[in-house]
């Protein structure tokens, strides 16, 4: 049964690295609820007070490149960003999300096609529909499925082993 | 359609025909390392999603090296967590002083070809040297592969990497990957596989290899692959199957780029003060003045690599202003260059000899720098405030190179690094 959901556009370019997205000097604050309001702040200062939750970000190429922290999704995942869609994902950045419970979806075009403020349909596993247009997106597996929507590894775990 | 090594690794471990590129797969994972920096992570995050076993104790090494010996009160709480997890969930396989966890990894057998092999640290990437898939992950991850034995990959792309012929005599491993990682950038190869094969990656030894499978997470790689032959069969202490014999990346596989060197072209290099990718000939650099050497690490502290060094400082005195910091990456490395007059030809020449370890590479202890200080130094990271403040300039180099610049306390060519 797949999951389907309308939500408004955020725009970013390539290589939004781990800095932009929390830059260094934030991540000594004591929680997340605290780094989120830094959120892009090197790019675009005003936009993490903007982001509602349910949004989404459309991006380039090499979205969370940079360091390990996982901070990085789990701010975006704070900010009540639904999905993160990019025409590709740093490496660790892929994995902390997921572990982290943050939806990430890859598609090569629609960053090019999309403005900010547009509305998207999602149609997890299937297809992003922007403007009569249909962007085909891939399936993630079951798995990995079943971490984001537990919430994160820790949590997908738990669940496994009985305690939630 | 051919596959590549990385292919060939997958599909075995999940049993499936073939595996392509973007296709995410779990595998059932052949060993995992936990380090002293982050075993207090793991430790937290296993019991907090519930876990009461380990899936199979003896597929995991806990190995002590980043804060061995303390030199910060504040590290021992590491050492008595690692300790106690251990005891508790039955870890037989713990390092508390035995040399750097990669070299250990490899050193004392824990991975053979073709394994699946997950580590708490980035340069997790060397055991390719041997041709196994092993990358770095992060703590949360590494909790749930010992509860579970399996982790979620998606399978890369490969970049073949193809150098041919002879390399000259003052040109070694380090200085290839080097050359590769200026090439690449040090994003070039993010999220792919490194696949290294032609006759000079064949007449390496299985030392050289490592060096190089080791910096690969330098532009990024997840992984980098030699394919196993005699050399690792005799490393391993093994006989190769043909499964591990067949670890060859096919003539029709897909590769989403190929790079070639001619070995004769190349010539000894350094990574310039920060990047890692600011790659420059040693001879354009030659007569800047230096303060501290450093010959070690995981990356090159292996008897090969203090045998080079050695037959240049043979007999001769480093420069009186610098120092010369020379660290063995294993107990063994250490015994054996004691034993064959290595320690001795270096301790002469004015090298202060410490314990095997992390030590000085993670900028924790044994040689830290300060503002202004320049370091001539055989490991893989030279970022910012790597060894000690900000303002310490740090050129990553052969150990020959860093040899012949301890020779005149300046950056010096190395006129040969044959033994």
């Amino acid at each position: 049964m797949a999951e389907t959901f309308t939500a408004r556009v955020w725009v970013l370019g390539d290589d939004i690295d781990t800095d932009i997205i929390i830059p260094t000097e934030y991540l000594a604050l004591k929680t997340i609820d605290d780094m989120k309001q830094y959120a892009f702040s090197p790019l675009c200062p005003e936009l993490a007070a903007q982001i509602r939750p349910g949004d989404v970000i459309v991006a380039g190429k090499n979205f969370g490149c940079g360091s390990s922290r996982e901070q990085a999704p789990e701010i975006i995942k704070a900010l009540g960003i639904r999905c993160v869609i990019a025409k590709s994902f740093a490496r660790i950045f892929f994995r902390n999300a997921i572990n982290n419970g943050l939806l990430l979806v890859e598609n090569p075009t629609l960053r090019d096609a999309v403005s900010e403020g547009d509305e998207v349909q999602v149609e997890l596993g299937r297809a992003i529909l922007h403007q009569g247009k249909e962007y085909r997106i891939a399936s993630l597996p079951q798995n990995l499925r079943d971490i984001i929507n537990a919430g994160g590894l820790v949590k997908a775990m738990r669940r496994r082993n009985g305690l939630d | 359609m051919g596959q590549t090594i990385i292919e060939k690794i997958i599909a075995r471990n999940t049993g499936m025909d073939t595996v392509k590129p973007g296709d995410i797969v779990t595998v059932q994972v052949d060993r995992v390392m936990i380090h002293d920096i982050f075993i207090p992570f793991v430790a937290e995050k296993f019991e907090e999603m519930g876990f009461t076993r380990i899936w199979d104790p003896d597929k995991a090494v806990l190995i002590y090296d980043h804060l061995v010996p303390a030199s910060q009160v504040d590290d021992t709480r590491h050492f008595r967590i690692g300790d106690a997890f251990a005891e508790k969930y039955g870890m037989n396989n713990v390092h508390r002083s035995d040399g750097i966890c990669h070299q250990l990894m490899t050193e004392a057998g824990y991975v053979k070809p073709g394994d699946v092999v997950f580590g708490t640290d980035s340069h997790t990437t060397t055991y390719g040297c041997v041709g196994a898939f092993s990358s770095g992950i992060g703590y949360t991850e590494m909790a749930s592969i010992l509860g579970t034995g399996t982790m979620w990959i998606k399978v890369p792309e490969t970049i073949r990497v193809v150098i041919e012929g002879t390399l000259p005599s003052n040109v070694t491993s380090k200085d290839m990957i080097l050359r590769l990682i200026g090439d690449l950038g040090a994003d070039g190869a993010t999220y792919r596989a490194l696949e290294f094969s032609g006759d000079t990656v064949d007449a390496m030894s299985v030392s050289s290899r490592m060096t190089m499978a080791n910096m690969a997470v330098e532009c990024g790689a997840k992984c980098a692959l030699f394919t196993p032959d005699e050399k690792t069969a005799e490393y391993c202490g093994i006989s190769l199957t043909d499964a591990e014999q067949g670890l060859v990346g096919d003539a029709d596989a897909a590769y989403c780029r190929e790079i070639r060197y001619q070995a004769e072209e190349l010539v000894p290099v350094l990574a310039c003060p920060s990047q890692v990718d600011h790659i420059e000939p040693v001879s354009k650099l030659a007569g800047i003045k230096i303060d501290q050497v450093f010959i070690g690490s995981c990356t090159n502290g292996r008897l090969e690599d203090l045998m080079m060094a050695a037959s240049i400082l043979k007999g001769k005195r480093v420069a009186p202003y610098v120092k010369l910091i020379v660290t063995p990456a294993s107990r063994l490395i250490y015994q054996q260059a004691v034993r064959n007059g290595t320690m001795e030809i270096l301790s002469k020449a004015g090298a202060v000899i410490t314990h095997p370890g992390c030590g000085l590479c993670c900028g924790r202890t044994g040689g830290i720098l300060s503002d202004g200080e320049r370091v001539v130094a055989t490991n893989n990271r030279n970022f910012l405030g790597r060894m000690g403040t900000s303002k310490v300039e740090i050129y990553l180099a052969s150990p020959a190179t860093a040899a012949a610049s301890a020779l005149t306390g300046t950056i010096t060519e190395p006129e040969t690094c044959r033994l």
